[in-house]
Parts: structure tokens; sequence; C-alpha cells
């Protein structure tokens, strides 16, 4: 077992020993303490003040994973049609996609639209016993970001809990911000909670898959470098008012702002996102479509370095049409997904990169026939499945298992914060490593048992 | 002899190039005796209480500053071009008290204040205050109503307590539904939140749990109706017994006729009345900080033994003040504004904490979310597009809406969010994030919304390519962002930037207004 796996509950007294002492220092129990946790506990007993991020982000240490790419299908996929197919539970259940591949793993089937995902079922693990049971979109969005349902409170995604521990307060210096979205938000609960806004994702705008990928505020079409330095040299000559506040510490802060945007501007991040750089086969290997793109684009930062990728791919809502639209989308995903996967193994990356694919629940295993919908499929939070790869997780495994028709969990249930505490697990961020609560509650990584979040274990089992 | 220097420098233009004479005009000019104005006493004790510390003050602000100043901090509102020249072109010595005047009587004083409230209210449809699309539109038309009505806050407050009846036909219930904990201890600790500016989480258990008795027969029933919440009064609902333990928060036991007393009403009338310190101390507090950018209790909604207020005699003034005009907000506003201590330059004399804590210089503050995204459409003559795509059914906002005057919370906007639009969860003052990013400055040098918004933009659409007369485009383009006319300074650089860059014509306007746009003196109040 990891050392970071048993939340410590012996931590969490300490913690908030701490707090209720309101920041009087320790003298005996602290040389205890000390020799306890070592230098992490010794953190953990400072209660929490403003500048405890710093503080904070060195608690995580050195992990197996250093870059996380989560896959958003935004929407919900449907867990039978993907990663967990049914063809025995007959055509109610099915619809058109009856069938099911064999994969390079013995004994793991998968949907029939993901063939080159079938070739490549070694460097992946399937959950697929994922429940929670809402079936809200941004409840259950919440939930699977956040792994808590806490009606108090607004918790941070893991995007930027990642950026909390292991962005700018860790020490990462790289010319890209260190939680960035492709391409658009997932909208309020992908993003900071109580963390704040330091925290939030830098989100690309543009398409990956047009030339160029007009990366919002970094390139921008129609004005040229020279045009870019000439505007910034103007923009210092007209600054009256910083002239009469010499020294003023508010426009302190608007100068660095400023420094650190033109070095996105002006510096190398416009190469960083230039997909052109990329061979054409490459390119082509991917799908030239956005959601290839953005897996191709997701390799390239984790190179650089990028702790957290969000890939948020719409389209997975299909109450209408659903057959029509897996039919066009899953190649999509099928492709895209299986060269990211095979190209970070290529590059040595798969080893230090978690690549977490999933939606915010299933769809209704049952075909929806009637009207309105005519073959159609509703949300699903009892059961849906997530596929789970790299950064130290074992691939080539199922984890849990749903009933003969997918909608009851069978075995092994798996809810969004046993994967999320595991993913910081792998990142080398205890489970006992503290947030910091707005109102000063004692607050973990992984929730307590006081919490009362439903949990059926870290995964140990892909470990 | 000071007062003479003063009318002098009231009488100099405001607009003049001179160096710092473009912010600020001489020192203020400190009343005193017996029979001095509201606003007049604020200065003594202001004052008084700086030289006690030995504070140096800042200088009074110049018109140019006070126009722009006065527009966004009392209507979130940048002046327009028209008004600036107007307000320029006025020679009569009291122009600043009738400006006040004007501004506080306009529509988007409503809009802007509706915003405050909503802050403060937690009026948001969504996750985790939830209280459903029509509900905000009737919370938020109750608070917009009771704004533009001047209804006096104590009514205010007691109308919000005393609520019953559904949620989407009597707006003011939905207080009781915006707070993510509903529990009597949760409404106890939001009401101690928003009418004594206390935080309950620092009070002992017992007392929050005192109070927590006015609250436990408040109750909730759904209807026919989706989504539609009837909130009432219910002697039933109070399972444990908690109502006769309720005990005020000043320590006084409550006695509640079981049955007959609706426990809110008897909470209510210990609150409103007119010697209870609480109410009226936090209410004046809170609009201080509104218009001086910080709390004489610091933050606003702290009070507490260990975080007292800065200048006490202040603090007691404005409180008697705010309570024998009958909690009268615009009257308190006029008080403050039309205060010396309002008109001081943001150009300190001394640049401490202590400075900004006894108020010498006026507080610069970047411009809200909201405020800002209307200033950038204003001067681009632009729109937003705002939605909600969460929950349904869908939110579509009509075009010409302005960010003030949204109604919800929650709708989608990555640009508000950007720039720090409280998330409406808690209530709490420090929601609103008016810090600098990264990001924000990314964001307004090299973002397609705000090059789109430039290019649109009729300052620079309607530059004529032949036309080379800077001095009249500069004008022009400074008096819509900044305010003011340009300094000799100022037009030798951009003479410097038309001779070595190809920029002519729209070009040239193009680069003017985006340098402008990225100027803390745009995007801040100072």
């Amino acid at each position: 077992m990891n050392s970071f796996l048993p939340p410590n509950d012996m931590a969490r007294d300490v913690v908030r020993l701490a707090q209720n002492m309101g920041g009087i220092p320790f003298s005996r129990r602290e040389a205890l303490h000390r020799c306890v946790y070592g230098s992490a506990g010794l953190l953990l007993m400072e209660p929490f003040s403003v500048n405890a991020a710093p503080r904070a982000a060195a608690i995580a240490k050195e992990g197996k994973a250093k870059s996380v790419i989560q896959i958003w299908l935004w929407g919900g996929p449907c867990h039978i049609d993907t990663f967990d197919p049914k063809p025995e539970a007959g055509r109610d259940y099915t619809g058109a996609l009856d069938q099911m591949l064999e994969t390079n793993v013995s004994g793991m089937r998968i949907g029939q639209l993901l063939p080159q995902l079938a070739k490549n079922a070694d460097k992946y693990s399937l959950i697929r016993s994922m429940t929670h049971g809402n079936n809200g979109h941004e409840t259950a969005a919440y939930l699977v970001q956040t792994g808590r349902s806490s009606e108090r409170d607004v918790f941070p995604g893991l995007g930027a809990v990642v950026s909390y521990f292991k962005g700018y307060d860790a020490g990462y210096k790289g010319l890209i911000p260190p939680y960035v979205v492709l391409t658009e938000p997932q909208g309020r609960f992908s993003e900071a909670g109580f963390l704040g806004p330091r925290y939030k994702p830098f989100a690309t705008g543009g398409d990956p898959a047009r030339q160029p990928f007009a990366v919002e505020g970094i390139v921008t079409p129609g004005i040229t470098e020279e045009h870019q330095k000439e505007r910034r040299k103007l923009l210092g000559s007209l600054n009256t008012l910083g002239g009469v506040l010499p020294g003023n510490a508010t426009l302190k802060t608007v100068v660095d702002s400023e420094q650190q945007a033109y070095e996105l501007i002006l510096g190398d991040a416009g190469k960083l996102f230039d997909l052109s750089q990329e061979k054409e086969e490459m390119r082509e290997r991917y799908g030239r479509n956005t959601f290839g793109q953005s897996c191709l684009m997701a390799r390239r930062l984790v190179e650089k370095g990028v702790p957290f990728i969000t890939i948020n791919y719409k389209g997975w809502d299909t109450h209408k049409q659903h057959f029509q639209i897996m039919n066009r989308k899953l190649p999509e995903l099928d492709q895209g997904l299986a060269a990211l996967l095979a190209d970070l193994a290529e590059h040595g990356l798969l080893e230090s990169t978690v690549v977490w694919c999933t939606g915010e629940f299933g769809r209704t295993p049952k075909v929806a026939t009637e009207s309105p919908w005519n073959g159609g499929r509703h949300h699903f939070g009892k059961v849906f499945s997530s596929l789970l790869a790299g950064g130290g997780f074992k691939g080539g495994q199922v984890l849990g298992k749903s009933n003969a028709t997918g909608e009851e969990v069978a075995e092994r249930p798996v809810y969004p914060a046993d994967v999320i505490g595991s993913i910081y697990g792998q990142l080398g961020i205890p489970a006992e490593a503290p947030l910091p609560h707005p109102q000063g509650t004692p607050t973990f990584v992984v929730p307590g048992k006081d919490e009362k979040v439903p949990m059926g274990g870290l995964l140990t089992e892909l470990i | 002899m000071k007062t003479i220097l003063l009318l002098w420098a009231l009488t100099v233009s405001a607009l003049s190039a001179e160096e710092n004479s473009v912010y600020e005009l001489g020192p203020p000019v400190p009343k005193s005796g017996a029979s001095l104005k509201p606003h007049e006493r604020v200065d003594e004790l202001v004052f008084s209480r700086q030289d006690e510390l030995g504070i140096k003050r800042a200088n009074l602000c110049s018109d140019a500053v006070f126009v722009r100043r006065a527009f966004l901090a009392v209507i979130g509102t940048l002046p327009t071009e028209a008004e600036t020249r107007g307000f320029e072109s006025t020679k009569e010595s009291d122009k600043r008290v009738k400006l006040i005047e004007i501004l506080i009587q306009r529509p988007e004083f409503t809009d802007f204040w509706a915003m405050k409230w909503g802050d403060v209210l937690r009026v948001k449809a969504e996750f985790p205050i939830k209280l459903w699309p029509n509900a905000v539109q009737a919370y938020h038309r109750w608070i917009h109503t009771s704004v533009r009505e001047n209804k006096p806050l104590h009514i205010f407050t007691r109308q919000l307590l005393l609520a019953n009846g559904s949620n989407f036909r009597e707006g003011e219930v939905n207080f009781y539904r915006a707070m993510q904990d509903r529990s009597p201890q949760g409404v106890a600790a939001t009401v101690a939140l928003t009418f004594m500016g206390e935080r309950a989480d620092k009070w002992p258990k017992k007392k929050l749990e005192a109070m927590a008795g006015f609250f436990a027969q408040v109750a909730y029933k759904a209807t026919a109706e989706w989504k539609e919440e009837i909130v009432y009064f219910d002697p039933t609902a109070d399972k444990e017994g908690i109502t006769k333990h309720a005990i005020f928060p000043d320590g006084t036991p409550a006695n509640i006729k079981t049955g007959l007393d609706d426990p809110r009403a008897v909470f209510s009338e210990w609150l409103l009345q007119p010697t209870n310190p609480w109410f009226s101390r936090s209410m004046a507090n809170r609009i201080w900080s509104w218009l001086m950018g910080r709390g004489i209790v610091h933050e606003p909604d702290d009070f507490r033994a260990d975080n007292p207020p800065s200048n006490p005699a202040l603090l007691a003034f404005l409180e008697k003040e705010f309570a024998a005009s009958k909690c009268d907000m615009r009257r308190l506003f006029r008080v403050i504004l039309n205060s010396q201590t309002f008109q001081l330059s943001s150009i300190p004399a001394q640049d401490t904490p202590e400075a900004a804590a006894q108020f010498a210089h006026y507080p610069m503050r970047r411009l809200e979310a909201e405020v800002l995204v209307d200033a950038l459409n204003q001067i681009t003559a632009t729109k937003e597009t705002y939605s909600s795509p969460i929950p349904e059914p869908f939110t579509f906002i009509p075009e010409n809406v302005r960010g003030i005057a949204l109604a919800d919370g929650s709708i989608t906007s990555t640009f508000l969010e950007l720039f720090g639009r409280p998330p409406r969860d808690t209530g709490f003052e420090s929601e609103r994030n008016l810090s600098t990013s990264p990001a924000q400055r990314l964001h307004l040098l090299n973002s397609s919304h705000v090059l789109g918004k430039i290019k649109a933009c009729p300052l620079v659409a309607d530059a004529d390519a032949g036309d080379h007369d800077l001095n009249k485009l500069a004008d022009k383009i400074y008096l819509t962002l900044l305010s003011r006319t340009p300094t000799a300074d100022e037009i030798a650089a951009l003479k410097a930037h038309m001779t070595s860059s190809y920029s002519s014509g729209r070009e040239l306007a193009a680069d003017i207004v985006w340098a402008l746009i990225n100027q803390p003196e745009f995007y801040f109040n100072h």
C-alpha cells in the first residue's frame, strides 16, 4: 500500500487542533509530531492563513505522475455503448450497437465502435462500476469534478486542486499556466470553488483543428509581432497615472501581471500552440477534428510539464438521435484517445501522465423508443464507466462490474472521490493534505469520514 | 487664504494638461464649529482623527477625476464624452453637489445598487444557492423596486425577515431559500451576517443556538407547480422545541408565545428598534464601505470585539445619522459623497496601511467585472449576449441588458468570472474579487473579445483614414475613455508612435483606444 493511501485520521486531528489553538505554537508536541510525520506533518500543523498556499503546496511530494489529462465527455456518454458492452441484454438495451470487440487484452471487451482503443487496451484500465446516483448535469458534473456532494460549500474541482498543489505555489515555472482547458471551460463545476480565481483554468478558446489555432489572448491573427511591440511601447509611454504614483503596491501587481501576459504574447507560447510544427502524419493519426487535435495539443502541453490539462469534449447528451450521434462521435473519440495513449507511450510519457476519460454520468441502458425520443438515452448516474490510464495506474484491468443490463452496480462500487483521491495519490498529493476552507473547517483533499461522502475505497487494485 | 486657493482651483479647467493638476487640486479645507452640515461633520471627524494620529492626507481630486469617480462609484457607469464636457463647462461652484444629486436619481443607480444587494442577498439561480430562474427574477425585481423607491432599510429588512408565500410570486421569500444551510442555525447565521454584520462562526456555539430559536418555525413546502416553493410560518415545524429557548444576541431572553407569535417577528422587532446598535451600525458601515472601498470596521461584515472600528466617533456619527433619517440609504449616500473625504485624490500624501485605514486618500480599485464590461461596451458601442444554459429552462438575456442590471449571479460569462464577479454563494462582501491577474491583463491586451470591440468601436471605425488631426482625435478618445483631455506629454508620445510606426487613420485610432483601455487609469476607479 502506498504511503499516501490511508486517510490519516491522526493527521486530521493534528490540523483540527492547530486550528482550534488559533496559531499558538507547539512545544513538546511539535517535536513528537515532527518525528511522526516528518516535515509534511509539521506543515500540516500550521493553522491556515492567507498565505496558506505556498506551505500547502510544499506538502505535495514527487509522485509517479507529473501531469493529468482529463478527457471530459460533457453530457454523459452511454457506458454500454462504450466501455461496458452488453450484447446479451438484447436489442431493447443495445439498439443497433449489439456487437462488441475483443481487445489486445484477453477477456477485456469494449464497444463495437472503438477498434483503435481495442488495439491498445493494455495501456488503460476500465472502471465499470462508477456510481453516484445523481441525474442532473450540474450536480453530477460537480460530483465527478470534486468528489463531493456537499451542499454547504463550493469545493474546487480536481484541476484546481492540482494547480493549487503543483502549480505556481509549488514552484511551477512553466510558460503556460498550470491548468489548461482545451478549448472551452466546463463551466462553474470544473473550477476553483473556494480556492479562488488564482486556480482557475486557462481556457484556450479557438479550434486546434484550424490553422492557426487562435489561442485566446496568445495567438492573434492580424497583429504582427512588430505591431505588438510598438503597442507595448505606446502603452508604457501613456501611463500618466502610474507616473504620479511611483511605488504604488496596487499598480505593482498590474505591472507584474502585464509582464507575465506579455511573456505569453511575445514569448514561445505561440510556437507551442502551433500544431503545424507537428508532422502531417502525426496530425492525421490523431484525426483532423477538434477532439483529435486537442489530444495532440494535450501531448505537447504534457511535454512542457503542464500539470493539468482538460479536454472538454461536448455533445454527449443524447436524449434524441442517440445512435446517429454515436456513429459519428465514437470513431472520433476512438481515434483521438487511442492515438494519445499510444503516442504518450512512444514518447515515454505515459508512465508519468494520468489520462482519465469520463462524463458526468452514464445513460439509461434501456433505449427510450417512445416519442419524442425515438431512440434516445437519458441521464443515468447509478452506473457509468471511466477509462483510466498512465501515471502509475496499471493497464489492461477491469475494475468493478455492472449487472447484466448495466442498470445496477454488481461489484466494487467506485465513487468519484475514489478516482480523484487515487489520482492525487499518484501525483504525490497526500490524502490528508489540507484545503484552505473559507470558514476554517478542517478539510482535506480526500473527504474525511465526518463528511459522510460515499466512497468505495481508493483504487488500490489499479496501483 | 486656503479657501481662496480652493475656489481658484475649482474654477481652473479640470481638463488642463498640467502634470498633477490632471488629477488633483489643492488640500481639503476642514470646517469646524457647531453648525456643521452632516457631510462637513464627517470631514471634521475623519480629519481630526488623521491629525491625532499624525497621518498626512491627500489633496482634493480634480473635477475630471471627480466626474469619473462619481459616475463609477454611484451608478457603476462611465460618464460619456458629452456628460464629461457638460460637467467641465459648468462653472457653478456647487456643481459637484448637483452632480451627486443627479446621479442618485438616475435609473442606473437602481440597477447598480440592486446588484450590490444581490451579492449580499445571494441572488443566484444555480448551485449551491439554487433559487431557480423564475425565483431569481422575482427576488431581483423585489430588490430593484425597493432600491428604486428608496424603501427605508429597516422596512426592507423587516419585509425580508417576515416574508411568507411563493418563491415565484413574493420575491422577498427567497431570502429564506437563498442559503446553503436552511437549518434554524443556518438561517440565524445568515441573518447575523446580513443584518448585524457579524460572523456567527466566531460566536460561542450557545449564542447561535439561542438565536436559532427565532427561525425554527420557518417551513417550506412544494406545490403542484414545477420548482415552486412556499415559505411559511409553521408553529409545528420546531420539532426540537428550540423556540422556547430563544435568546436575543444581546443576552435578553425572548418571550415568545408559542403558536401565537411568529418568532421571526419577535426577532425583527428587537433588531429594528432604533436603539438596537447592531442594525444601524452595520448598515451605516456597509454603505460607507461600498462608497469608500473599505469599512470603518473592516471587513464590513466582520464586527467583533477584536476588530474595532478605525474611527469610532465617525462610525457612531454615521450610525446616528442613519437611524435619525429613518434608515434612508440615499440620504446617507449624500452625506458621504458630499464630504471632502470622498473627494480626496487617490494620490496619497502618505502611502501606508494606516493612512488607508484612516481614509487619508481615495483607494484606487479595479472596476467591478460588470462595470468594466459595461464600460467597454459603452466606449465601443458594442454589446454582450448573456445566457444561462443550466438549469433548464435556459435563460437568454436581451442584448441591451447591461452587466450591472443582470438579475442572476449564475449567468454564464467568462468575462465576468475572469474579472471577479462574486459567486454569491455565501453573502460575504469579500466574495467580490477586485485583484488584477495575468489572465485579466492577457484578456484586455490581446483577446479576440476586446480586440473585436475595438475594431467595431465608432471612434475607430469612423476615424477618417485621411484625417491627421491628432489633437482632435486624441481629445475625443481621451474624453470618452478617461474623462479628460490628453496632456502635452501624451500628445508627444502619440506623435512619436505615429512617426515610428505605420499607424494612421483607423489604425492609429485603434492603437490609442487599445492603449487607453489597457491603462490602469481606465480599468480602475481612482
